[in-house]
């Protein structure tokens, strides 16, 4: 089993086009591969891969309750709580769930055992099979974050928990360098990010270098639009010995796949050959 | 007091573009505060160039330290640790990136042996630019405390703007629907949903729209790239009205747009961007009822002055 992580610091480089893509080169060739889209807040993969979906489950995550009558009105919990997530009243105590880190320890820290724990649901996680035309299987995995909710991480160690098929696992991650992204990248071998050669896209690229290094994960680099012409990104890419695993020229077939919500490397022999190479080396890696 | 989010539920439709540019145009009337919300990837600075008068750091959180002295390695921290983020072998270790410092290590240690140091997760800073004031941050690297760091940049923008008698703040959201893009939208009059016409967009819109009705956060739409796909940009429109959100404007796809962002121009030096993007400022600050001096004729003298 290997895993990896599509991440960008920036928004919208291409993170689900590379993945997506990949995924449905590799499952071609007859290697077993799953498809995991944890960017929770707005997933997308599914709307390129078309899986089949044969489970579709809640997800929960535990926060405390008040077991009814044993209260004293101590207030140890609030002053125990680093989320604000208890308001402690003379006479009750007030929850608020949606801000608790479920870390647990209200409930260790009454005297009185007036609290316990309940399940509070914030998310679907689906499991299912895409298939290439070949009818070549990709396993996919995806999670939705209830809108609303504000905490995407527990949801996304639910979901990386429930990886584990042999072979290889592209995991599309949410843009940023924040929580939900190092959650991701604690939780796999090697990190791709993709890019594009604009000083947005250079100015992110280097936070999430930064950060997958402060990880102590392996990085390279996929470099999508290659023509938009910044030779910095390029510049920069070699100063840090960063493996630049694909450049993507802006490929009009790409574009329209894109839109029409299929998979850019099934209708582009040529975003295929460009990203064949990195497909052999993560292959190479898994089984090594 | 006015505050205009500008958010997109995906990434990279270009809501820092628009930001800056909604920002040259509000400033021809009167100064505005912009403030970066997407502290871990913050652009906006990038193209409201100007002198930071002001870096402050950033303090939220506390990370658990573990005294090797009166430790005796009984494990039960690691054990109830939910972030998995102590381990017990030779000595009891805290890995600083897993602590979420919320304490409960020290609720269960039977010696005292654990204490907290108090985290700088990044810094923020104020600017000096030619449109006005703008606070941005940057989120120190490997840290998660994004959605408290994006608060704090509001209260300074607030703050700011108050000081300087400024009745306008555009806040440049992050993507996503998750607690950062909350923190984003607190108390704002207006979200402006950037958006564009591919599958990924429209759906991204969708969970964005719904965000916003269950916050009651009044919601207006920007099409961007909108020549992308006439059929998408249809469906993205139905599907505002159906939000009860005015589409304000739509945006053609232009390849000079990257290259004068390249340049650290804004997209309104591109006269096929510059004349719908004035059309949309008029709308939405009709919506946030500010009224706006000769907008209509901005266009070429925008040009010239930013080439």
């Amino acid at each position: 089993m290997c895993r990896i992580a599509i991440a960008s610091g920036k928004g919208g480089t291409g993170k689900t086009l590379v993945s997506t893509s990949l995924a449905w080169l590799l499952a071609r060739e007859g290697h077993p591969i799953a498809y995991v889209d944890a960017d929770v807040e707005e997933p997308n993969g599914h709307l390129f891969l078309h899986p089949e979906l044969i489970d579709r489950k809640r997800y929960a995550r535990p926060v405390p309750e008040l077991v009814r009558g044993t209260c004293s009105g101590c207030g140890e919990c609030q002053r125990f709580c680093q989320s604000n997530a208890i308001v402690a009243l003379r006479d009750r105590i007030m929850l608020f769930p949606e801000l608790c880190s479920s870390c647990g320890g209200c409930v260790l820290a009454c005297g009185e055992a007036a609290l316990g724990e309940r399940p509070r649901e914030i998310g679907t996680i689906e499991s299912g099979t895409a298939w290439t035309e070949s009818r070549d299987p990709i396993r996919f995995l995806a999670a939705t974050l209830d809108v609303g909710e504000a905490r995407a991480t527990p949801l996304i160690r639910g979901l990386l928990d429930r990886v584990e098929d042999p072979g290889i696992a592209l995991i599309d991650a949410p843009p940023g360098t924040s929580c939900s992204v190092m959650e991701i990248v604690k939780a796999v071998d090697r990190v791709v990010l993709v890019t594009e050669p604009t000083p947005f896209g250079l100015h992110d690229l280097v936070l999430a270098v930064e950060m997958t290094r402060a990880l102590g994960k392996p990085v390279m680099a996929v470099v999508n639009r290659s023509d938009l012409g910044h030779d910095l990104t390029q510049e920069y890419l070699a100063s840090e010995q960063i493996e630049m695993a694909a450049e993507i020229p802006f490929l009009p077939e790409v574009a329209e796949a894109y839109a029409q919500g299929r998979i850019a490397a099934a209708a582009s022999p040529e975003l295929c050959s460009l990203l064949i190479p990195l497909g052999r080396r993560l292959i190479a890696e898994a089984s090594s | 007091m006015k505050q205009l989010a500008v958010i997109s539920g995906k990434g990279g439709t270009g809501k820092t573009s628009v930001v800056a540019s909604l920002a040259y145009l509000s400033a021809w009337d009167a100064p505005v505060t912009t403030a970066d919300c997407d502290v871990d990837a913050a652009n906006l600075a990038l193209l409201l160039p100007g002198e930071d008068i002001r870096v402050e750091p950033f303090w939220s959180g506390r990370r658990a330290r573990i005294d090797a002295q009166s430790c005796t390695l009984c494990g039960y921290c690691a054990e109830r640790c939910r972030a998995s983020a102590i381990r017990v072998q030779d000595c009891a270790v805290v890995d600083p990136l897993a602590c979420e410092g919320c304490g409960v290590c020290a609720l269960v240690c039977p010696v005292d042996a654990v204490s907290f140091a108090d985290n700088q997760a990044g810094v923020w800073m104020e600017r000096r630019t030619r449109f006005g004031p703008l606070i941005h941050a940057a989120l120190g690297i490997a840290q998660d405390n994004s959605g408290k760091l994006v608060a704090r940049v509001r209260e300074e923008a607030c703050a700011v703007a108050e000081r300087d008698h400024i009745d306008l703040i555009l806040v440049d959201g992050p993507p996503g629907i998750g607690c950062p893009v909350h923190a984003s939208l607190t108390g704002c009059d207006l979200a402006l949903v950037v958006t564009e016409p591919t599958p990924s967009g429209e759906h991204d819109l969708e969970r964005v729209l719904a965000l916003l009705d269950h916050f009651r956060v009044p919601a207006a739409v920007l099409i961007n790239k909108h020549d992308l796909s006439a059929e998408l940009t249809s469906r993205i429109e139905a599907l505002a009205r159906r939000a009860d959100a005015p589409v304000v404007g739509r945006l053609p796809f232009s390849p000079e747009v990257p290259r004068a962002l390249a340049r650290g121009e804004l997209p309104l030096a591109v006269e096929a961007v510059s004349v719908p993007l004035c059309e949309a400022w008029e709308r939405i600050a009709a919506l946030l009822s500010r009224s706006t001096v000769g907008a209509l004729a901005r266009p070429r003298a925008l040009t010239d002055s930013l080439i």
